[in-house]
């Protein structure tokens, strides 16, 4: 089992014939990602990687059944193509461009109130399902298919926490990465939940980074509904105060935003807080064997 | 991107928002042209020098002062114009070494003629993250530290929400008025001043909008005596004209060299280097650093594409700091091939000549074999490791 993608979902990409999404979209199908598509306005009715490209996500979504996107749409667009995807049904949006602009996505925070969809993103590597669907920008081979699931802010920093699960011999049920912003369209506690409540994921990591409240929310629900155990670590501890750390989200303000901070309340939530991001994957082993 | 107090205040007049008004100098003698100019705007003797740089509590290092007359302000202009000036939030607070003031404000005197009738409130206008929202928060505790208000009388600090999808409301701008206790005129100027605000703080597409103070003045005017604005990185490329305002004398030169070849660093006060492909990676590898019993020097995210000349510049930027006693280099490879990066290392360094410090490079992901034979086999003097653990164990070794 898994969570938000798997062999049978019906992916198409938005963006589709632009560089990045072209390079990208490349990669999922070489990996066997069912993609069933993609996305340009006016080059709809043309086909771009063997696969048919249309004018709008509605399209996609009576022509060819899409009930998932990956976005390389550039920022300025991206906000657009999110509200786009989720007004034509699409049900797991997963939005990988980099540097929207804040006041874009608290618009589409709310437009997506009432929309029956998942955002995942944007900021962020994307969701893999080990062995049966790659969406995002994650390098495939360093996965293998296993029962650990993994949530995080970050890109490098998840494949660092991946390929450390895959040497100790265990593997991974899904990998969400939820992105830096500070607006994420999946909050670590919905993706946490998420896991929790898959009978395919045994052990969970959850890797957060200064700035905001999310990891502390993540943990007092693993306190009250956890019964799969938690391996946590946060990126920043010797971060400076008031310093933007790459991530736009990854800025600390009070004294809630910092590491200590979070490691604090998720160690009293009963998570195994780690405290060098060297250990996440031979923790995760010892903790399952237990 | 963080504007001074006059370009703030430029863009909330552009708005229709009441400012203390002002003119902005760079010498002495713009400063009295200024001073000439404003007195015969105000009828008043009285105004107020403010130094112009990006950092609160300038006055409590006699960065801002009031002149009386001409000779008064001809002193102050000239004392403060090139002044090292410490606030508790410039580096080292006021126990460091300040920041050099380029320009200063010259202020009408906002609380003539009557100062007791006059009346200071705090609002300021922020997205909040928990929400998700943008929120007007506001005080009657005005000229003063928020955070300490806050703490101490939480009470008194007042949160408006504002929905996304219907915009800031009439309501919530009268209950703004009524909970600063005005009435009458002021009340009407209020609201008038919070809606505008709000418009502003949406066109320009900002991250905060600090007021503090705000003031009621004597005859029931709302105006901003002080303005802190931060606008969204990412909303640029939409305000070409705000983007102009950038004053990159106020950044760290390090820094604003970085962001011209697309490097994201950030100078610490540590001494070991590192550079590295991914924001929350970076951060990793500076708390590595920290376990190895080092402190870093920087945060350097080199992005997706990190090829020779990326490891050139970046080395070389590293290498300015003359602390740095190691550097590590953590790539994680995805898209990256590390075979490319270990070439860009490689000849970045032979580019470069001699670096006398020692340098550690974990390569690992695509190709990590080939670029750890590659690095050794290139007989410099570069140590190489592919586990992350590998790479803090010769950090703590080269510290020895």
């Amino acid at each position: 089992m898994s969570v938000l993608v798997n062999k049978d979902s019906r992916i198409i990409v938005q963006g589709y014939t632009g560089k990045e999404g072209t390079f990208h979209a490349t990669q999922m199908i070489e990996y066997g990602t069912n993609v069933v598509g993609g996305v340009t306005p006016g080059k709809g009715g043309t086909e771009h990687l063997d696969r048919p490209v249309f004018n709008t996500v509605l399209d996609a979504v009576q022509k060819a059944g899409a009930d998932t996107s990956v976005i390389f749409v550039p920022p300025a667009f991206a906000a657009d193509a999110i509200m786009e995807a989720a007004e034509a049904g699409i049900k797991v949006i997963i939005c990988i461009t980099e540097g929207i602009p804040v006041q874009d996505m608290v618009k589409v925070k709310a437009y997506l109130r009432d929309k029956d969809c998942r955002l995942i993103g944007p900021n962020c590597p994307g969701v893999i399902t080990p062995d049966e669907a790659k969406c995002g920008i994650m390098p495939g081979f360093i996965h293998r298919k296993g029962t650990i699931g993994i949530v995080s802010r970050s890109g490098t920093l998840t494949y660092e926490a991946v390929d450390q699960v895959t040497k100790v011999g265990l593997g991974q049920s899904t990998c969400i990465g939820i992105g830096g912003d500070p607006i994420p369209g999946t909050t670590t506690k919905e993706a946490v939940q998420l896991l929790m409540e898959d009978p395919g994921t045994e052990g969970i990591i959850m890797i957060g980074e200064i700035g905001g409240g999310m990891e502390a929310e993540a943990a007092y629900y693993i306190k009250e509904h956890g019964t799969k155990p938690v391996v946590g670590f946060i990126a920043g501890q010797t971060a400076p105060k008031g310093r933007k750390m790459g991530h736009a989200g990854a800025i600390i303000g009070g004294k809630d935003d910092t590491a200590a901070a979070k490691m604090a309340i998720m160690q009293a939530c009963g998570i195994h807080v780690v405290n060098s991001p060297a250990e996440i994957g031979s923790t995760m082993l010892r903790v399952m064997k237990k | 991107m963080n504007l001074h107090e006059y370009q703030g205040k430029e863009i909330l007049k552009r708005f229709g928002v009441g400012i203390q008004e002002g003119m902005v100098a760079e010498t002495v003698e713009e400063a009295i042209q200024g001073y000439k100019k404003l007195r015969e705007e105000t009828g008043s003797e009285w105004a107020v020098v403010k130094a112009q740089i990006h950092a609160g509590g300038r006055g409590k290092g006699g960065g801002v002062k009031l002149a009386k007359n001409e000779g008064d302000l001809r002193e102050h202009a000239g004392n403060i114009l090139g002044m090292m000036l410490k606030t508790p939030q410039t580096p080292g607070g006021m126990n460091g070494a300040g920041k050099l003031v380029r320009k200063i404000l010259i202020a009408e005197d906002a609380y003539r003629p009557d100062f007791d009738a006059c009346k200071e409130f705090y609002v300021s206008i922020l997205m909040d993250r928990e929400t998700k929202r943008n929120v007007v928060i506001y005080s009657t505790e005005g000229g003063m530290d928020i955070e300490k208000v806050a703490e101490e009388t939480p009470h008194l600090v007042h949160k408006e929400y504002v929905d996304p999808a219907l915009g800031f409301q009439a309501f919530q701008a009268r209950k703004i008025a009524f909970n600063l206790g005005l009435s009458g005129k002021a009340f009407k100027e209020m609201v008038s001043f919070i809606t505008k605000l709000y418009t502003a703080f949406l066109g320009v597409d900002a991250t905060l909008f600090e007021i503090n103070p705000c003031l009621k003045t004597a005859d029931d005017r709302i105006i901003a005596v002080d303005s802190k604005v931060s606008i969204d990185d990412n909303a640029l490329f939409r305000h070409p004209d705000l983007e102009a305002m950038r004053d990159i004398s106020e950044e760290d030169p390090t820094e604003v060299e970085a962001k011209e070849f697309d490097l994201n660093y950030v100078n610490l006060d540590g001494n070991v280097g590192c550079m590295v492909n991914g924001a929350g990676l970076a951060m990793a590898t500076m708390d590595i650093i920290k376990l190895s019993g080092g402190e870093p020097a920087n945060f350097l995210d080199v992005g997706g594409t990190a090829d020779a000349h990326r490891v050139a510049n970046a080395f070389r930027i590293i290498l300015k700091d003359d602390r740095v006693k190691a550097i590590l280099i953590n790539i994680f490879g995805g898209i990256v091939r590390c075979d490319r990066v270990a070439q860009g290392v490689i000849d970045a360094y032979n580019t470069l000549g001699n670096i006398h410090v020692p340098i550690i490079v974990r390569l690992q992901g695509t190709n990590a074999d080939i670029a750890k034979e590659l690095i050794d086999k290139s007989g410099l003097a570069v140590q190489s490791a592919i586990e992350l653990k590998e790479a803090a164990d010769l950090v703590k070794k080269a510290l020895g």
